[in-house]
């Protein structure tokens, strides 16, 4: 189980991993997560599934290397194995005929909204995505996406490709423009969330989060995903990952995602005086 | 061990051997290593100890037993070295005795009711340190041999959680030739086994090498599997055709303070600092990659064993000061007598009659202090004990870098609330029958902390053991 079957590099530092996983596929809903674990002396990381192909019994997961595992993942070949991986994790998306729904992905956020967008398209939604990216060689997915929306509109923050600005000012620009918008779901960094949180709640559009904390078990025994809605304590893991945007205290959620900032630089700079053996050669890779 | 059992069974009329001390690690070494703190018997002090037994012709001390373990009769098998012998007479009714013999309270189970220790006039005989001695034995010296397996029967079963509960249900099925397919929600089995308990109390190489045994019987464990995600129970039932589910879930959902706070770094659920350190093996970082708060200050918060796991782990991850804050005495600390002890011994401080009021942060947003409110015994409550009240005005503040809750669990609802016509409680727990482990839907037992809340590993098993006597009666196999 779990065998990695295809492996690509899709931007500097950003990979994309489709493995088998033929139960999860076929019980997956958007939204959902999985835990994985590369090796035995592995950590459990939290990855949102980018997409799933239950015919073939695999789901595709799309990751940037930021820590020890995700870099270890790097260097992981097709035909090697994941030692574990657990789900589908968490609620899943709450998908109806809203009428126009905006989806807002920055960076890596922009995978995890792929199967959202999907879904909600599916279910009749006029969907528009906005994507967007500090510069255009970390713009991801962008033909998928244009695929299962009918809008896209593609911002980078040094104007290399598509609109010069920040996805939020796109979606200010949407709103000033009086686009009728029922419904916005946004993933990316908490900065972007939380900037986007500030434009629909000055025009009132209910806006939908997916928030990314530090979990262990993923099923609600450990709280080490506690984040704050509405004031009250709640568990990332089992609660969300999905969240009203408005209710959401980002603040606390940044400062609880760098509680292992120091551990995590030894782990990665550890791993990186002991090379592991693949030699795979990405195109475009870093 | 030697190989040579004695085979003289001398027996005094009258027991003036002095119950055996169990050789322990030094108690300052120990603190800081993550080694196993007891050693175990050796035979000589293993026939000591059960030369002691009276072989009572009533034995009160296997209605101690939540598994009704025949005491006097391995313990008389130990007195003649057939420690082997033993160990099969405990495996009748305990399939999992080298982590009883380990975890259980034995002071308030059977060694409680033991004669010897009746009205005070002398200390019981141990029994917990003679099972664990012989389950010892028979791992190494009968290594290979197995239960006898019935002929399958074509019956199906499936446990949901491959905790105490689970396990041993797993194994009384099995030898009675139904089979058990186990879920586990983590990737490693065992349950509270792997994830609570720290290694320095029941070494994780005993509970795989039981979980190997069931395996070898042709019980199934299926890992990173959570009913309520990827299937639910009414799928085990239905999709997949089993004839009938046992939830042993656990109890497994943090229960925080609910104090100003308590979301700061460095403030862990006793969960996720034991898991943190037990299952992801973070006391290794950054050999395991999984890191954990290597506090210099720990604050620990609750009485009971969970909270002592907590601080003598911190000891070991190399805090300088644990403090254990409970808002009672020494008298109501509900932990294990020998645990208290054991802390004490390493250098965990308590701090009683004592309640958090805030846990106090920097910019950062990480924990440097815990507000606290001095306290006094008031009137008896409900439970009997007597509740502790505020002294008015009297506050003061403790330094903490980590500080751990650890003031029990609820009931974890992705099972309850993905079952169909299951009734659960006003805490959420499963309704179930204690004797028969029956819950409100057809099909469906359950038993351990999903039923009862929080509580020890025996009573865990005892209830898998009574569901799956219950099953085998239901299944004509009784």
């Amino acid at each position: 189980m779990f065998e990695i079957i295809e492996k690509e590099r899709i931007g500097p530092g950003v990979n994309r991993m489709v493995i088998s996983a033929p139960e999860i596929a076929r019980a997956h809903r958007p939204g959902q997560f999985i835990i994985l674990r590369c090796h035995e002396d592995g950590e459990r990381i939290p990855l949102t599934v980018a997409d799933k192909d239950p015919e073939r019994g695999t789901i595709t997961l799309v990751w940037q290397e930021v820590g020890v595992t995700t870099y270890y993942m790097g260097t992981m070949c097709v035909g090697e194995r994941l030692v574990d991986v657990c789900g589908p994790l968490g609620k899943p998306t709450h998908v109806e005929k809203f009428g126009t729904v905006v989806g807002v992905g920055g960076g890596i956020g922009v995978a995890p909204l792929y199967p959202i967008t999907k879904a909600m398209h599916d279910a009749g939604n006029h969907v528009m995505s906005i994507i967007g990216a500090r510069t255009e060689g970390l713009l991801i997915m962008t033909e998928d996406t244009r695929k299962v929306c009918d809008e896209l509109i593609i911002s980078t923050d040094d104007g290399s490709f598509g609109v010069h600005g920040f996805v939020t000012q796109v979606l200010q620009g949407l709103i000033d423009k009086g686009t009728k918008i029922d419904l916005v779901v946004a993933i990316g960094p908490v900065p972007m969330m939380k900037a986007v949180v500030k434009v629909t709640r000055a025009a009132q559009l209910p806006t939908v989060v997916s928030l990314n904390p530090i979990m262990v078990d993923g099923t609600g025994m450990c709280g080490a995903c506690r984040v704050e809605v509405n004031g009250k304590t709640k568990f990332g893991c089992v609660d969300g990952p999905e969240f009203d945007g408005f209710q959401v205290d980002f603040d606390l959620l940044t400062k609880r995602l760098a509680m292992y900032k120091g551990p995590e630089l030894i782990a990665l700079n550890k791993f990186r005086e002991t090379p592991r053996g693949c030699q795979c050669e990405f195109p475009g890779g870093a | 061990m030697s190989e040579q059992q004695e085979k003289k069974t001398a027996k005094p009329k009258k027991p003036k051997v002095p119950r055996q001390k169990m050789p322990e690690q030094d108690a300052l070494e120990r603190a800081r290593n993550f080694y196993e703190v007891a050693l175990g018997y050796d035979n000589d002090l293993a026939l000591l100890e059960a030369s002691r037994c009276l072989h009572c012709k009533k034995p009160y001390c296997m209605s101690g037993c939540p598994v009704e373990v025949d005491i006097p009769d391995f313990v008389e098998m130990v007195k003649k070295g057939d420690f082997i012998s033993a160990a099969w007479k405990v495996k009748e009714k305990n399939s999992l005795p080298r982590i009883a013999g380990r975890v259980c309270p034995q002071e308030s189970q059977c060694e409680a009711k033991c004669v010897l220790g009746a009205k005070g006039k002398g200390e019981p005989c141990a029994i917990g340190r003679l099972e664990r001695f012989v389950a010892d034995w028979a791992s190494v010296h009968a290594a290979d041999e197995l239960p006898e397996v019935a002929k399958s029967t074509g019956l199906k079963v499936g446990v949901v959680g491959s905790g105490p509960a689970g396990l041993t249900l797993a194994g009384a099925l099995i030898k009675k030739g139904v089979g058990v397919t186990v879920f586990e929600a983590l990737h490693e089995l065992g349950g509270v086994l792997v994830y609570g308990i720290p290694e320095f109390r029941l070494p994780k190489a005993i509970v795989r090498a039981e979980v190997n045994e069931l395996r070898k019987l042709g019980v199934e464990f299926k890992t990173n599997w959570v009913i309520g995600r990827i299937e639910t129970v009414d799928d085990l039932l239905e999709k997949r055709k089993l004839d009938s589910v046992f939830i042993g879930s656990g109890a497994g959902a943090p229960l925080f303070l609910k104090i100003p706070g308590e979301n700061l770094n460095g403030v862990y659920s006793a969960n996720e600092y034991l898991t943190r350190s037990n299952l992801m093996k973070a006391y290794l970082f950054p050999q395991a990659d999984t890191p954990v708060a290597k506090g210099r200050k720990v604050v620990v918060f609750g009485g009971g064993n969970v909270a002592m796991d907590s601080a003598r782990t911190a000891l070991r991850l190399g805090a300088e000061t644990v403090t254990i804050v409970y808002r009672r005495t020494m008298q109501e600390l509900p932990a294990r007598a020998e645990e208290v002890h054991h802390a004490e011994e390493e250098g965990v401080e308590f701090k009683l009659l004592t309640a958090p009021l805030e846990i106090i942060g920097n910019e950062a947003g990480w924990a440097v202090g815990i507000k606290c409110q001095k306290m006094e015994l008031g009137e008896p409550d409900a439970s009997g004990r007597r509740r502790p009240v505020p002294i008015p005005g009297d506050y003061f503040d403790i330094e903490c870098d980590t500080a751990i809750v650890a003031i029990g669990n609820a009931a974890n609802p992705l099972v309850p609330t993905t079952t169909k016509n299951l009734e659960t409680n006003k805490w959420g727990n499963i309704v179930a029958d204690l004797e028969s482990g029956k819950t409100s839907k057809k099909r469906v037992w359950a038993g351990g902390d999903i039923v009862t809340g929080a509580a020890t590993v025996i009573l865990a098993m005892g209830a898998g053991r009574k569901a799956a006597l219950s099953m085998l009666n239901e299944f004509n196999l009784g």
